[in-house]
Order: structure tokens, then sequence, then C-alpha cells
């Protein structure tokens, strides 16, 4: 094929694959065990283009750490793989569904996928237990019951179940973003995504959350994890993405990635931050 | 007493002894230019008065009129908060004609005199609807019944229903809008990363908005509402001019009647004070005890 025509038609093939099925794409067999799969994904914010043509597979179990400098489009792109922000180009699909603005199956498809913010946005005016179990009492349709012992059982997973009945505002940074995590497993995700879980917190509580998400990894969940918490990156990543400027510039195993990263950029973003 | 005359700077005193020349120019003016004579022993005939036939003790107009001001104001509280409530999520909206629509209400009553607001909502709306709903001959009829209490103790006398319901849906309307921009701004106020959060874990924008969103919002509003809320019993006053019976419609009448000019203006005027004081009162109370909280 003629390399303007192959442009073209990588440029508009998210158009053929949304026509089938109400927007479910159909892939190739060698990406059908990717749970997440962004291809040549373009976001811009008005005329400022924070993402260029970003591809990206994640396999089911995989564990994905993003780093890379602040206004890389780290939030960004994870931001995109659960309809918090729409790509303009490209397509992202999770379980084969593809994620766009028009999808009505947007909702359900939130529904499997976990996020984590950094500020933990925990709901202010519910008690701990109430942020576990709005839910899947109102979105999973789970019973009042079943969803107090659901949230009870996550609460002792993330070590706090002695705080079910207090208030957001009553527990310290490090407990919110754990309540935080336990809320997005309530929801019995299969995917789990972290915008920098860590970087609000006191740094005596950093490690109480990142055992947690070790954990987490532990128990075999797939997770794509935006941190510059390298210590917990080389324990559980199984891969590790340097991104720059709105694009991936390196994509590597952590034993490769720390010790002989391909690109200078990364190298040298590597030493500033471990030099800590 | 001389600690506080203590605390006075001279200034002070100036002021009130300024003011208290005002008020006896005044006072000289009423009582001797004017030739006015001051009844104020009949007022209280008109607060309460003794009925012979019931042989008990019952309100007369100002009273009367007082309480069918604190109905009017209640109810048109409620319609004008629910009212107010969906403006405000129009307001928000991502539809755009809803967005206009509900914008548009606003400007209209942001621009025209309040007076001739009540006149359009009465002649379009409220006599429209009462006339379409057949209200008439059902409050009437209700009226005639035997064991009507619980309607009276609501509405007072049921004849004067029809009346009272355009009152209260004009009172509402026009309240609504200024509920309505309160309620925009406590939804608007809650950060972003609630609906972030909300949308994460699934959650439709109508189930975001209203297990999330509003309870927050409305919970951060309830001072200025409660402001407001005072603001509509002021307000309340001119729904006179549609004739619905309450304090200032019947104070109206009662000077007409009495030439009791200045007394019966200025127990009105006492009477929606003490309710809008101990209201404002009674609110800060509140709000002391839930910051506490
Ligand atoms: N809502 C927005 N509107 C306009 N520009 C935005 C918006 N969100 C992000 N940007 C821009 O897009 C770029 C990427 O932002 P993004 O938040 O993805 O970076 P990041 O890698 O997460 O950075 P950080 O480490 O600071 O969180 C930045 O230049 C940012 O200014
Ligand atoms: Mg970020």
């Amino acid at each position: 094929m003629r390399s303007d025509i192959r442009a073209h038609y990588d440029k508009h093939k998210h158009l053929l694959y949304s026509q089938i099925e109400d927007g479910l794409a159909r892939f190739p067999m060698e990406h059908r065990n990717n749970i997440i799969s962004a291809r040549n994904v373009d976001k811009f914010y008005g005329a400022f283009q924070a993402l260029y043509d970003v591809s990206l597979n994640v396999a089911k179990g995989e564990r994905v750490v993003i780093c890379g400098p602040s206004g890389s489009g780290k939030s960004t792109l994870i931001r995109c793989m659960n309809g918090l922000e729409f790509h303009n180009s490209g397509i992202i699909t999770i379980n084969g569904v593809e994620v766009n603005e028009r999808s009505k199956q947007l909702p359900a498809l939130r529904q499997d996928i976990g996020m984590v913010f950094q500020q933990f946005n925990l709901f202010p005016h519910l008690t701990i237990l109430e942020n576990l179990t709005i839910g899947p009492i109102r979105v999973r349709g789970v019973s009042k019951v079943e969803a107090e012992e659901r949230a009870r059982n996550y609460l002792e997973r993330v070590h706090i179940p002695e705080q079910a009945d207090k208030y957001p505002n009553q527990l310290s940074g490090g407990q919110q973003q754990r309540v935080a995590i336990a809320r997005s497993l309530c929801m019995e995700t299969q995917i789990m995504l972290f915008d920098e879980p860590t970087s609000a917190l006191d740094p005596e509580m950093i490690n109480e959350v990142l055992d947690v998400m070790i954990e987490l990894a532990d128990s075999g969940m797939t997770m794509v994890c935006v941190t510059h918490e390298m210590g917990f990156a080389r324990k559980v990543a199984d891969t590790m993405i340097f991104m720059e400027a709105g694009r991936i510039v390196e994509t590597a195993p952590p034993n490769k990635f720390f010790t002989a990263p391909d690109s200078e950029r990364c190298r040298l973003f590597l030493s500033q931050i471990l030099a800590h | 007493m001389p600690k506080f005359l203590k605390r006075l700077h001279w200034l002070d005193i100036l002021i009130l002894v300024i003011l208290a020349v005002f008020v006896a120019v005044i006072w000289v003016r009423i009582d001797g230019t004017l030739n006015y004579k001051w009844r104020w022993d009949r007022i209280p005939n008109y607060i309460l008065r003794y009925s012979t036939k019931y042989e008990t003790w019952v309100p007369n107009v100002l009273l009367q009129g007082f309480i069918a001001t604190i109905r009017i104001s209640i109810f048109a509280s409620i319609l004008a908060l629910i009212l107010g409530v969906i403006l405000g999520i129009a307001r928000c909206s991502t539809n755009l004609t809803v967005r206009m629509l509900a914008r548009t209400y606003l400007e209209f009553l942001r621009n025209i005199p309040p007076i001739v607001v009540i006149f359009i909502f009465y002649f379009f709306l409220s006599e429209q609807l009462i006339t379409a709903l057949n209200i008439e001959s059902w409050a009437r009829g209700i009226a005639r019944q035997e064991n009507n209490a619980v309607w009276e103790f609501l509405f007072g006398d049921m004849r004067r229903f029809p009346s009272l319901v355009s009152g209260i849906i004009v009172l509402a309307l026009f309240e609504s809008a200024f509920v309505g921009e309160i309620v925009r701004a406590g939804i608007q106020s809650i950060p972003k990363g609630q609906h972030e959060a909300a949308k994460s874990i699934g959650m439709g924008r109508i189930d975001t908005l209203r297990y999330i969103v509003l309870p927050q919002a409305l919970k951060k509003v309830t001072p200025p509402l409660a402001n407001q809320f005072i603001t509509l019993v002021k307000d309340s006053a001119i729904i006179s001019l549609i004739s619905v019976q309450e304090l200032t419609f019947k104070t109206v009448e009662l000077v007409a009647s009495t030439r009791l000019i200045f007394e019966a203006w200025l127990t009105t005027a006492a009477l929606y004070f003490v309710l809008c004081f101990s209201l404002s009162m009674l609110f800060r109370r509140l709000e002391r005890k839930s910051d506490q909280r």
C-alpha cells in the first residue's frame, strides 16, 4: 500500500471498528488477551496537543508503571482509559469494547475499571462504609447487607476495619487513600488505574499505601500506575513506561529500564529522580 | 449600664442626639401639624377580640393576616425550594436548551420590577391554573364539609383557598429564581474530583447528582437558603396587590375602615420585624450548632 493511503487508513480505521456492533471493535487474535489497548491515540486540549500517537497494550494481570516529567501527559493517558477525558483520534479499547464519547457502554465499562486519584476524592458527606457501599448498591444493584459485608471485607484488606463509621475528614491522608483503593475494589474491578496515589501524602504515610498496592499487585490485579515511587515500581512492575511531552519514549521491563534504557532522556530523568 | 455608657464615644452621643431630635420633630409634626389623635388602645382589639358568639378570644384582622403570612411563607418556600432545586440543576445542565430556558427565566425575573412580575404570574399562570384545575368549586366543597379541621388548620378559611393558592404560587415562582441561583452556586462549588470519583465507580449523571453532588451542595447552601426564606417572608407583602388576605392586605383594609394609619402600620411593621428577626436569630443559632458538630 502507498504510504499516504496507509496513513489515511490508520487515521480512520477506528471508524471501521466502531461500525461493528455498537462500538464493539473486533481485534486481530494477537490483541485478544490485551485487557487495555490503545493505538495511535492523539489527545488535544483545545489547540494544545497532550498526547502524540500513543500506543500501549496491557495484558490481563500485567502491572504497568508510567513515569515521566510533569506535564508529559501521564494523567491524560490514564484518564483517557476510563473516559474521564476523550481522545481525539486513534482507538482505545477495554476488553475489546471501544472507549469513546458516544459510547452507551461507558458507565458499564467504568464499573470494571477502578481509579485512584492523587487527591483521594472520597465523598465527604458519607461515612467510610457508605463511601464503599454506594457504588455496589447504586450501580451494581447489590443488596445493602451484602454490600456492607463486602465493604468490611475490603476495609480489612486495606488494614483499617475499625474506621468504618467515621467520615473521611476524620482520617489521615494515608488512611483516606486506602479507603479510596477499597472503594474501587468494592466494585470488583478487573483493572485498577492509579494517578500518583502517594504524591499528596506526607512521607510517613506513603509506605502504608504502597504496601496495600503491592498486596494488590500480588493478588494478580491488572494495574496501570502513574508514580514516581521507583522502589515500588521495581518491586511490582512488569513493564515500565517513560513519557515525555505527550509521547511514550521508552517501554521496557524494569531491569532493562533501570539499568540500560535506550533513550537518553529517560536515563537523565531516572538519574534526577533517583538522586533524591 | 454605666459600663455601657462609658464605652460610648462623644461622636456616638452626637449621633444619638441627632436621631432623637429627628424623631421628636416628626413626632411634633404628626401630633401638632396634622392634628393626629393617637388611639393605641384600639389596636389590641384588632389583634385579638372577644367573640360573644363563641364566648372566647378569636384572632382579629391583624393576627389573621399575620397567620396567613406565616402560612403563605411556609408553603411558598417549600414550593420555591422544589422549583429552585430544579432550576439550579437546569442551570448546570449539559443540555444547552435546558440551560438557556433556565437562564431566560432568571433574567426575566431580574430585569422586570417585582410588582409587574407578580401581576404577570398572577394573570397568566396562577389564575389560569386555578380555573383549569377547578380549584374554586373544590375548595367551596371542602368549606361546606363538617370535619374540615385539618384543611382549615393548614390553609385557613377554605373559601379563600383559591386566592391563597394563587398567592403561594406567585410568590414561589418569584422566589424560585433566586433559590435556583443559590442552588446553582452550591452545585458548582462541588469540586470536579467528586464528579470524577462518582463517574469512575460507574455512576451515571443522575445518580451522581442525587447521591453525591446535591446532598453536599444543599448542605453548603443552607445558610443562604435560610436568608432567602426570610427575604421571602418580607416579599410576601407584595402579593397583597393581588388581594391575597395576608398581613399587609389586612392592614390596608384596617386603615381604610378605621383611619388608624400610624398605629396600624407601626403594629404591622413590628409583627414583620419580630417574625423575621426571630427567624434570623434561630437560623444563626442552628448554624452555629451545626458548625460545632
Ligand atoms: N483540562 C485541561 N485543559 C487544558 N490543558 C490541560 C488539561 N489537562 C491537562 N492539560 C495539559 O496537558 C498536559 C499534560 O497534562 P497531564 O496532567 O496529563 O500531565 P502529567 O504528566 O500528569 O503531569 P503531572 O506529573 O504534573 O501530573 C499539560 O501540559 C497540561 O497543562
Ligand atoms: Mg498528573
